[in-house]
Formats: C-alpha cells, structure tokens, sequence
C-alpha cells in the first residue's frame, strides 16, 4: 500500500495475512477494525434515514406502512447510538491515539482490546440479524409495556445485540482508564496529557459505571417478556416508570459519551490550526469531568411530562441547568483560544469551527428542555430531535470527521484532497441546518416525534429538512469516496504534515507497531504551539518565494 | 386547525401566552450567544489568519477572571430560566378548584372521552371556552401522551395509574390533540380534536346531544354489581362507608394512612386485598370493571360526598 522507494518498517506493512489483522492485539490495527465496522453501521443507519426523510416529504404515508416506518426510525436509532456514536471516537480515534498521545507502545490490555471488538462486532450481528429479521419497532428507548408485553417484533434479538455490545463499551472504558493512570511516558505528568486523553478519560467513567445499568434495563425487559414476571408492565403487577428512571440512568450519561470524546478532537484541531496553546487548559479538562459527572443525576428530564412527581421534576431541571456551566466554559475557552493565532482553514479546522457553532446552538436549545414549561410543549416532539441531533450530528459527527481528516495522514501516511475535503465540509455544514434548523420550528408548533403521517400545515417545513438531508447524505459520501481513493493516490504524508505538537506526531507517519523506536521523555507543556513563531516562518516562506519568483523571473529576462 | 404554513403555534389557553413569553426570551437568549460565538469566530478567524498583520505579542494561555465571568453569566441566565419554568410548571400542575373533570381513556389507538355530563366521545373532546377543565387520564394497554399544542400542554397518560392535566381554553375553534409518546404501529393516527365553543353553543351541543350523565350511569353500576350490599347504609360491617369518601383520611391494616382518591377506588375494585381499611377482614371479590365504568363510578361517589370539596358539575349557567 505505502510505496515510497524506502519501505520504512510500519504497522499497516507489517503483515498482509488477513489473519494478521483479526488476530491483531496492536492498537492501531483494532482501531482500524473498528473504523471498518461503524463506517459500514453509519452507512445503513444513513441509508434508513435517506427512507423515512422520503417518507415524511408527504404528509400521507405514501411511501412505506407505517410498521415499516417505525422499524426505519428504530434501527436509525439502534444503529447510530450504539453501532456508531458511542464508538465511533473512543473505539476509532481513542484507540489509535491514545497509547501514542501518552507515549506508550499500546494499550494496558491489547488482548482486551482486540475482545472488545469481537464483542462488538457479535453485538452487530445480533442487530443486523433483529433487522433482517422483521425488524424492531419499539424506537431505541425501548419504552415498557409496548417493548415487554406489547411489541411483536424481534425486539430481543436487537436488545441482545445492544447487552452483548454494551461489554465492549466498558471494557474500552477500563482499558483506557488504566492505560492513562499507568502507562504515561516519563515526564507526561496529568496536566501535560493532550485534553483528547481527558475527554477520553471521562467517558471511560462514564461507561464503565452507566454501561451496566442498561444492560439490567434490557434484562428485566427479557425476564417480563419471556417469563411474564410483572416488573415493568402495570397489567402483570409492575411499573412502567421504572424501566424509564433504569434507561436514562444510562442512557443520559451516554448522550455524553456520545460528545465528550468529540470535545476532545476540537482542543487537538483548534490549538493545531490556531497555532496557539489552548486557553483554559484546567477548566476544559476539569469540565469533561463535571460533565461526566454531572451526567449521572439529570435522568430526570426525560420524564417531566411523564408522571413523575412535580418536585423531583424541579430537582432534575436545576441539575440539569447546571450542565450548562462546563458547557460553556468549553466553548468560550475554545473561541479564547482562536484570539491572536495564526491560523489556517485546511478541512480538520474547518470542521471544529462549525463544531462550535453547531454545539453552541445544540447546547442553548438543551436550556429549552431543561426549563420545565418549556420542555413540557416540546417534549417528544421535533424539537427535541433537532436538539440532539445538534449535538450528536453537528457536534459529534463533525467531531468525527475533523478527527478523522486530522489524522488521516498519521493513519495512512498519505495526504486527502484538500479541495475536495473543504467541499464537503462546507456541503455537511449547510446541509445539517437546513435539515435540523426547520425541525425547531416544527417541533413546537407541536409536530410529535415518531410521526409515520402528519397534518398537512407540516409539509413545507417537513420538505425542508428532507432536502437538508440529502444534501448531508450527499456530504457523508464524498469523503467516503475520496479518502478510500487518497489510499492509494493521495499524496505522501510525511510524518508531521500539519507541524503539530503532540508525541502521536513525534513518531512517522504511519507509525511503526512499536509506536516509538524510543520512550519519549515529555519536557513541555501539552500544545506548545506560538503564532509568533509560525508568523514568522510563515514571512520566511513567503520572502522565499518571492525571492524565487524574482530568480525565476531574472533567468527570463536572461534568456 | 388551519392548513396553512405557520411558524409560530396558535394561542388557545390563557397559559399558552405565558409560555409563549418565556420561549421567545429563550430564543433571545440563544440567538444572542450564537451570534455572539459565531461573530467572534469569524472575527478571530478573519484578523488572525496566518499572514494578517494583526499583532500577537503578549499570548494568554488562560485567565481566571474571564473564565469565572464567562462561567457566571450562563449561570444566573440558567437560574433565572429554571425559576420561571419551575414558576409556570407549578401552574399547570395545580388545576384551580372550580375546574370542570372530563374523563379521558387512551389505547392503542384511540382516545376515549368522558364528558362530566354523559356524552362519551372517540378522538374528539367538546369543552366549553373560558372554563377551567381538568382532564383524568389512564391508559388501558401502553404509554401515550395527552398533547394539545395550542394549549401548550402535555401529559403522559400511563397504564394503570391515573395522571391529569388542566388548560383554560381563550378561543373557541378545533385544535390538535396528538398522542406524543410513541405508542405503537398506528401511533401517528392516534390524532384528535379539541373542539372550543361559545359556553352557550356548548350548554346546546349537551342537551342536543347529551345522554345520561356519568354519575347516573355510574349509579346503575352501584346497583347492578350490589355495592351497596357491604358498602351502603351505615350499619354494614362489611365494607367502609362510601359516602364522604373523598373527606377523609383511611388507615390501612397495614398502618398506612391515605386521603382515598380515584386511584385508591381504582385498586380497590380491581385488587381489593392490595390495601384494605384497618378493621375490615380482606373479604371484597375483585371485580372486573372497565376503565370508563370505574370513572362512572367514581362520578357517582362523589355525589355522595357530603360536602364536595370540588365542584364536579359545570358551572350553573352551564348546567341543565
């Protein structure tokens, strides 16, 4: 693959044998079977989209039934929480990076590693297996009784995909909770760690301690289903709330786990691209703590309209209001940072730029939900699929594929097409608002979520977002297509072609299986980039070519 | 329910304007920060690009002012945010004392209303303008939600639990009623009509179409099932009294004390031995009632109270 006359030793040369890479326990490798694997889930999660945004351009079901509807709707959801949000960062990037970001030769458990990827690939089966066969149509939450007694789809079979992959999760987590506490280089002291390894850091916490209480959820649901043991439905002597308070216990924490990783990849490309040391290092990195932690005891917004009484409503809307704070901190330190850079707008930048706007709106519009009247019109309704499509799609999304362009030249040592990468940033970016903004609007004029028809005064808005989804779809699969095609014909990388700090960026370009041929010794601070310095090389480059361009113009004259 | 393009919701409650002044305060809020955002970054982006001749001596790495400022203002922002929802919430969580009740059943996918006066209803709900009402709900099968958004209210109706919501409509018309909580394959067809009219066009549409109110049917439930055989008079041993059961507070045999409400008569004619009146043997057979004939008959137990504490019955220019 990599031909550059010299053929340096590295991981992806290493072995060809396809069992090479199943058997791989080299981080690196994992990382790119799990690239694989979400990519195709992304793709069908995209492709049931595509379906239903069809759908809903009519106000009529015209196009499929509406069971056929709901199963779209469901494995949309399925798919992309927990086949690609929750590992597309920590199982991709996190995996490939962070062993290299804290100067280590792999992960504190490679084999672990490469389990975790069997589990989550065995976990996919189950779900494309619950797809094949007859589909599920209960939405992702899964609400009891119409999941246990109710629902005469394969939900089991798609909640034991979610059980089985849910292990993958936690042991990603401990794998990298372990590895940051015990393998950092020598001088990689806690607050040297590039804000990636922290975000990491808060999301391993996250599924290690939330992870399990979904997989109970999902147990109980089974136990009530196969044994009609009354625990969730009121008819067999349970409750229906208590399946609600087990799933967001996980299941709000997650929507974190679904960013927080993201947030991360922003502080790497801001600080590269900007040229400058990221400001506020501490509070970014002790706001994806709080954020984490904080998580854990706003499960309760879900459900302000639910039945639950009126005071723990309050309590869950003031905790929730505090999410807010880190959040914020996060994104003015991200602006403060940008004050007096030098700074570029190659395809990574451009991604965490509209990262920051897109998080900012999704992260103003969750102030709408947690303020109880409000929440109480728009509650289950588009606007809060706008909302957190907002942060999980603008943000996480956006996130994703910064990460993957920044690092693309360290994965595969080979350069994408700027042109066509700036191309699509841009289509992504116009794209998501013009299929999410209108969504806003609709959900509180009052348009249900899960909706298969609706009243005709919907339609205009309706087509709107359908058009912004094409044109996102359309956005998704150009850099599919060029970033397969840069592994051939793009460009030689070199080994640090954006001049960034960090030690993943220390070693060559794709990295040796070894990582390092030597343990760095870290001497500096995470991010010690200076806009002085890069004006300056910058004034050279530019005297240069005038100086070439004068030369050039000499031997003209000459001639 | 117009069928032309809106942007902004209809306002057919006395609540729904007071809604409607804390979310545009919100969009103010929003928009103000992501203009704020936006423009500093493209300010950012455009003075400081590589090249530019801006000056950029002096860097700063962090600034513990800026940061607690910039910390503090979203939070007093929040707090007030969370005061004025919580302050509205409380609102719509209280009905006033002289709302009028109406019944309503969810399934799978229908609505089911109980006009207070007798005329059972399916996915539509006749109420008159200007008057308080409150809405029980129960579900027979799974979740739905009670969602009209005119009004700018929404309750989850659960099965086996009752729940209730309230709303004051301004302005008569049709307006939307949606189940909001995903509920199945025909979930989007669980739509209905809230239908307002003039108080005089409805004390009309009663006596037009009126049948016999829910407390008589419900008294025809008390004979027929002969629950007056343990429960009636005053001298059974049988059974607790039924009159005034509304007024009081009951202690279980289990040491529980309860004001008895829809809820407690609910279980305790579909599960009599769950929680029995201290001084009473666990004796009651179950029986197997409908949820629309357990509202009639609680319609009629409350005409026996001895002093309602809440009006059931509609104001008196309303009723008949």
């Amino acid at each position: 693959m990599i031909t550059l006359g010299r053929k340096p030793h590295n991981y992806l040369n290493a072995n060809y044998s396809p069992w090479s890479w199943l058997f791989s326990t080299d981080h690196k490798r994992v990382a790119i079977l799990y690239l694989i694997s979400i990519t195709l889930f992304f793709f069908v999660g995209g492709a049931t989209a595509v379906l239903f945004r069809l759908e809903l351009m009519t106000p009529r079901g015209d196009l499929v039934i509406s069971e056929t509807y709901n199963k779209l709707f469901t494995m949309h959801g399925i798919i992309m929480v927990f086949f690609f949000l929750i590992p597309s960062i920590p199982a991709v990037l996190g995996n490939f990076l962070i062993p290299m970001m804290i100067g280590a030769r792999d992960l504190a458990f490679p084999k672990l590693n490469l389990l975790s990827w069997y589990i989550y690939s065995i976990g996919g089966v189950f779900t494309i297996a619950a797809l094949v066969s007859g589909g599920v149509d209960t939405g992702w939450t899964f609400y009891t009784p119409y999941s246990s007694t109710y629902s005469n789809t394969a939900v089991m079979t798609a909640a034991l995909g979610i059980f089985i992959t849910g292990f993958s999760s936690i042991l990603t987590g401990l794998n990298f909770m372990v590895t940051t506490h015990t393998m950092r280089a020598p001088g990689m002291h806690w607050f040297r760690l590039p804000l990636f390894v922290w975000s990491n850091y808060a999301t391993s916490l996250i599924m290690i301690l939330g992870t399990p209480v979904l997989a109970i959820s999902l147990l109980l649901v089974a136990v009530e289903r196969f044994f009609r043991m009354g625990i969730f439905d009121p008819k067999l002597g349970g409750d229906p709330l208590l399946f609600q308070h087990l799933f967001w216990f996980y299941s709000h924490p997650a929507v974190y786990i679904m960013i927080l990783p993201g947030m991360g990849v922003i502080s790497e490309v801001i600080t590269c691209f900007a040229r400058k040391r990221v400001f506020g290092y501490e509070f970014i990195a002790f706001s994806s703590l709080a954020i984490a932690v904080l998580g854990f005891l706003v499960w309760g917004h879900h459900m302000f309209v639910s039945g639950q009484s009126m005071y723990a409503g309050m309590v869950f809307s003031f905790i929730s209001m505090l999410v807010a704070v880190p959040s914020a901190i996060k994104v003015f330190n991200w602006t403060a940072t940008l004050y007096k850079g030098s700074i570029t707008l190659q395809t990574p930048m451009l991604y965490a730029l509209g990262f920051i706007g897109l998080f900012t709106m999704g992260g103003l519009t969750g102030v709408f939900l947690a303020t109880l009247a409000v929440d109480v019109q728009v509650h289950d309704t588009y606007f809060v699929v706008a909302h957190f499509h907002y942060i999980m799609v603008g943000g996480m999304v956006m996130a994703y594929l910064g990460g993957i362009h920044f690092w693309w030249p360290k994965m595969t040592g080979r350069l994408y097409p700027e042109w066509w990468g700036r191309v699509s940033a841009a289509m992504i970016f116009f794209g998501f608002n013009l299929t999410f903004y209108p969504q806003f609007i609709l959900g509180y004029l009052g348009m249900p979520r899960r909706y298969h028809t609706y009243p005709e005064e919907f339609q205009v808005l309706n087509v709107m977002s359908s058009a912004g989804a094409s044109l996102l779809g359309v956005g998704y699969l150009i850099p599919l297509g060029y970033l397969l095609w840069s592994l051939r014909y793009g460009r030689a990388a070199g080994d640090n072609p954006w001049r960034a700090k960090g030690l993943e960026w220390t070693t060559t370009s794709p990295p040796p299986t070894e990582n390092f041929q030597v343990t760095p010794v870290v001497t500096e601070e995470a991010y010690a980039y200076s806009a002085e310095e890069s004006e300056a090389e910058y004034q050279r480059q530019v005297e240069e070519f005038a100086r070439g361009e004068e030369t050039l113009e000499e031997s003209r004259r000459e001639l | 329910m117009e069928h032309e393009f809106q942007l902004f919701p209809e306002q057919a409650s006395s609540y729904a304007a007071k809604l409607d002044w804390l979310y545009y305060s919100l969009v103010g809020v929003a928009v103000f920060f992501t203009f704020l955002i936006c423009v500093l970054i493209l300010t950012f982006a455009i003075k400081y690009r590589r090249g530019s001749r801006a000056s950029r001596g002096n860097p700063s790495n962090g600034n513990l002012k800026l940061e607690f400022t910039w910390a503090l203002i979203p939070f007093v922002i929040m707090m007030i945010s969370f005061g004025w929802g919580t302050r509205l919430f409380m609102e719509i969580n209280r009905p006033p004392a002289d709302a009028i009740d109406m019944y309503v059943v969810a399934k799978q996918w229908m609505w089911k209303c109980q006009n207070q006066n007798g005329k059972g209803e399916i996915n539509e709900l006749h109420v008159p303008v200007e008057t308080p009402i409150r809405v029980t709900l129960i579900s027979e099968d799974v979740i739905h939600s009670f969602f009209v958004p005119a009004f700018r209210v929404k309750q989850d109706v659960l099965p086996g639990r009752y729940t209730s919501i309230w709303f004051r409509p301004t302005k008569p018309g049709t307006y939307h009623l949606f189940c909001a909580e995903y509920c199945g394959t025909s979930h989007a067809a669980m739509r209905g009509k809230i239908v307002v009219m003039e108080r005089h066009e409805y004390a009309a549409w009663l006596e037009r179409e009126g049948t016999t109110p829910a407390s008589v049917q419900g008294r025809l439930l008390f004979e027929r099932f002969k629950c007056g055989d343990c429960h009636g008079g005053d001298t059974s041993d049988d059974g607790p009294m039924l009159s005034g059961l509304f007024h009081r507070t009951e202690t279980m045999r289990d040491g529980e004390r309860l004001e008895p409400d829809l809820g407690y008569v609910r279980q305790s004619i579909l599960e009599p031995q769950a929680r029995v009146v201290a001084g009473y043997q666990p004796v009651m057979p179950a029986f197997q009632l409908s949820e629309e004939q357990i509202f009639q008959l609680v319609a009629y137990l409350e005409t026996l109270s001895a002093q309602p504490l809440k009006s059931n019955t509609l104001p008196e220019e309303l009723s008949r």
